[in-house]
């Protein structure tokens, strides 16, 4: 790719091209996730009995997951900021933090589902855990995709290139926040 | 802020893009980013993909008619055959045919011209799309070739039969059925999201929202619609994948599952679908008739919000697909009740468009041709769907060949006339030469009468009870009963008829591209902007610089001008 189509440099509505596709992509998202957690919740208020299940969460583990998150949404932020005052170096530093905060979700959560599986809670054991894991792990792959992304667009920022990226990848991370911030109560609170 | 973090290429606006090496062969059609080779790209694969549907029709149509005997280019149809046949037909003439042709390459053929610029705002991300829907029709027709099958448990892939190897037969064919559709998706909402923040930043300057032709409006409002309600059937998707291959139990009651949820989630998409497909249809139908009737179109504004409100609406009617899944009957009145509220908004588009042709100077070319026969085609859909909209007569015609012949009456028209009409009319501009009208009208009245002759008797055998999935009638006496074989065979050969016809539509089409007269660049006095640009548009689209808006699509036949057409970038 030489050049950018002029089409890609017009904003119309004001917003930049960019940030626009994002919020697309974060509606998109929602319904897909509210697929998923609207089938739980369905699932969920016809079987009182699951909560002998949810019981075997550890809930501990999750909120620590959960502040962890919104850390890195808040280095996500600051990454922001950078961007805005045009340091692409710092804005750059702000994002390995915010992958690192990924890094730490995920490692936790690893052994989380280690513990779990080897007390015998697997996916095909209970309808419970069916929807724990594959919701967890639908989240996840999200957050994987989240951090490969900010690796690329700190690359970049380092040098000062593409900085209204960082803003974009920012959003799509508080998102897969969000959705988290969902998950945490449905399935570690309610017992 | 918005200084610094905007591209800063403001200043190169309206600066044509004139210098542009050559590439080889092979990036200009096989990895070009140009919104008009794409759309090429997902035409052709949507036409061959028509060819495959059609012909599992033809196979699966000869066996109901002559049961048992060998079909010519097949052979003798199993009754697995049939079943793989059946669904195959389905998903791909719905996910393969009608959202490639109808959206994806409409869409990106029409959207950067008809907006005036010069490509979507993300190329590669639209090339991208169409590589993924590539991969998604090869992974289908694979299925074909691996142990047990393609999948054979229908397009709606309910389980139990879609969840559970011993009863569909096919676990390779099932899953990879699935990953197809699931990928094919994702292809459509990278596309979709493309489409949408194209028309909403990118406008040529002086558009204004009601300056936008009705079909980019019906593309962007289906785009939107496919966005918001794919995302259950994804999740969907996800869960019946697991069960079919990980052991769990979401749609399985002995695992604490609930089948009825995949097709909750299945027609939550499934159904604002049909209107996902039928929207841009009506767009092409609005811009066809302005032109061939030289008519402003009839209440502009009144289209655009009947179009929102069914879009809208198009989300509450789902559960008229399951009256008789064991869904609570005050349920079952509710969404009777919206789902025959939703016929109103389309009839007042069926109005508005009649209102368009009175008191035109109608000219009956091929596309016109094609557009009217749209709107009585679609009525009869229409009208019919009355009578399976509401739960009571619905609970009798469920599953039989009178919903099948409903909804070939509406997809048919959306999925075929309404791309007829496209391709007809838009030829001109895509390749830069004429088709030839004495063939296209031998292919319109060689498709559309044929295609009567093979639904209409649909109707006939479905209230008389004709259930639609039967492998072999005569195996059931209440089949048999007097004419209904007659009927059956009448369809079949009918069916013959229209495949052959089509043979004279693609001599048509690929002879034209070579050898058709060469075209004007307005050749139907047209008004929308892509007729501003050279036939063919090179890339980049309007190499004078890009056009500026100046007024609506639809000003035809003005009191005021001697020319019976005003463009829309002509200034004054």
């Amino acid at each position: 790719m030489s050049t950018r189509p002029i089409a890609t440099t017009r904003a119309v509505t004001g917003i930049p091209t960019g940030r626009l596709a994002v919020w697309w992509i974060i509606a998109s998202e929602i319904v897909i996730f509210g697929g998923v957690l609207g089938s739980y919740i369905m699932h969920r208020l016809g079987h009182p009995e699951w909560a002998h299940q949810s019981i075997h969460t550890n809930t501990w583990a999750g909120a620590f997951n959960t502040l962890v998150l919104l850390t890195s949404s808040l280095c996500a932020v600051l990454a922001h900021q950078a961007a805005e005052e045009g340091d692409g170096k710092k804005a750059a530093r702000f994002l390995y933090l915010t992958v690192l905060g990924g890094l730490t979700f995920l490692t936790v959560k690893g052994f989380e589902w280690r513990s779990e599986i080897h007390h015998g809670y697997t996916l095909t054991s209970n309808t419970f855990w069916s929807f724990y894991y594959m919701a967890a792990g639908l989240h996840g792959l999200h957050v994987i995709a989240g951090m490969v992304l900010m690796l690329f667009v700190a690359a970049d920022a380092r040098q000062g290139r593409e900085l209204q990226r960082v803003e974009n990848v920012g959003l799509y991370w508080h998102f897969v926040d969000i959705v988290w911030i969902f998950l945490f109560p449905l399935l570690y609170i309610a017992k | 802020m918005r200084e610094t973090t905007e591209s800063p290429q403001h200043s190169h606006e309206d600066q044509p893009q004139t210098h542009h090496e050559r590439p080889g062969f092979f990036r200009r059609y096989f990895w070009s980013t140009d919104h008009k080779i794409i759309g090429s790209q997902y035409l052709f694969t949507g036409m061959a993909m028509a060819l495959v549907g059609g012909f599992t029709v033809y196979a699966f149509r000869m066996q109901l008619a002559f049961p048992g005997q060998s079909v010519p280019g097949w052979g003798r149809v199993t009754a697995s055959d049939y079943n793989a046949l059946v669904t195959t037909h389905g998903s791909v003439m719905i996910f393969w045919v009608a959202m490639p042709v109808l959206i994806a390459a409409l869409g990106n053929y029409l959207i950067p011209l008809m907006i005036g610029c010069d490509d979507m705002v993300f190329p590669r991300i639209n090339r991208l799309s169409y590589q993924l829907f590539l991969i998604s029709a090869l992974v289908l027709l694979g299925s074909f070739l691996v142990q047990g099958g393609a999948f054979g448990g229908a397009w709606t892939s309910y389980p139990p039969l879609s969840a559970k190897p011993q009863y569909n037969l096919t676990p390779a064919g099932a899953s990879l059925w699935l990953g197809a559709v699931a990928l094919e998706f994702v292809a459509f909402l990278l596309g979709g999201i493309n489409f949408v923040t194209t028309v909403m930043n990118s406008r040529a300057p002086g558009m204004k929202m009601f300056d936008i032709p009705i079909v980019v409006w019906m593309i962007i409002i289906a785009s939107i619609l496919f966005m918001a309600s794919v995302g259950p059937l994804v999740a969907g998707a996800v869960m019946l994948l697991f069960d079919q291959l990980a052991g769990t139990g979401f749609f399985d009651p002995a695992k604490g599952g609930d089948p009825v949820l995949w097709q909750h989630l299945f027609w939550f998409f499934g159904h604002p679908e049909v209107y996902v497909v039928m929207l841009p249809a009506f767009g092409i139908v609005a811009e066809v008739l302005t032109v061939f009737s030289r008519k402003k179109l009839f209440a502009y504004k009144t289209v655009l919000y009947t179009a929102v409100g069914t879009g809208v609406l198009s989300f509450f009617v789902w559960a008229h697909h399951q009256f008789i899944a064991g869904i609570d009957p005050r349920m079952a009145n509710i969404f009777s009740l919206t789902t025959l509220l939703i016929s109103i908004p389309v009839a007042e588009m069926m109005f508005v468009y009649i209102a368009t042709l009175y008191g035109g100077s109608i000219r009956l070319a091929t596309p016109m041709l094609w557009a009217i026969a749209f709107i009585a085609e679609f009525l009869l859909g229409g009208v019919t769907g009355i009578f399976l909209g509401s739960a009571g007569s619905d609970i009798y015609f469920h599953d039989t060949y009178f919903v099948l012949a409903h909804f070939h009456y509406t997809f048919f028209p959306i999925a075929f006339i309404s791309v007829f009409a496209a391709l007809t009319h838009w030829f001109p501009k895509m390749y830069g030469r004429l088709m030839s009208e004495t063939f296209g009208k031998v292919h319109f009245w060689g498709t559309i009468i044929p295609f009567n002759f093979i639904f209409i008797p649909l109707f006939f055998l479905g209230a008389r009870g004709d259930h639609r999935r039967i492998y072999d009638y005569s195996n059931f006496p209440d089949s048999m009963r007097a004419g209904m074989q007659d009927l059956r065979v009448l369809a079949t050969l009918s069916l013959v008829v229209l495949l052959a016809f089509q043979v004279v539509f693609l001599i048509n089409y690929f002879y034209s591209i070579f050898f058709g007269p060469k075209a004007p660049e307005n050749p139907w006095r047209a008004n929308t902007l892509e007729w501003v640009a050279p036939s063919p548009p090179p890339h980049g689209n309007f190499p004078e610089g890009l056009p500026n808006v100046y007024r609506g699509p639809y000003e035809y036949s003005h009191p005021d001008r001697v020319e019976d057409f005003w463009p829309q970038n002509e200034a004054g």
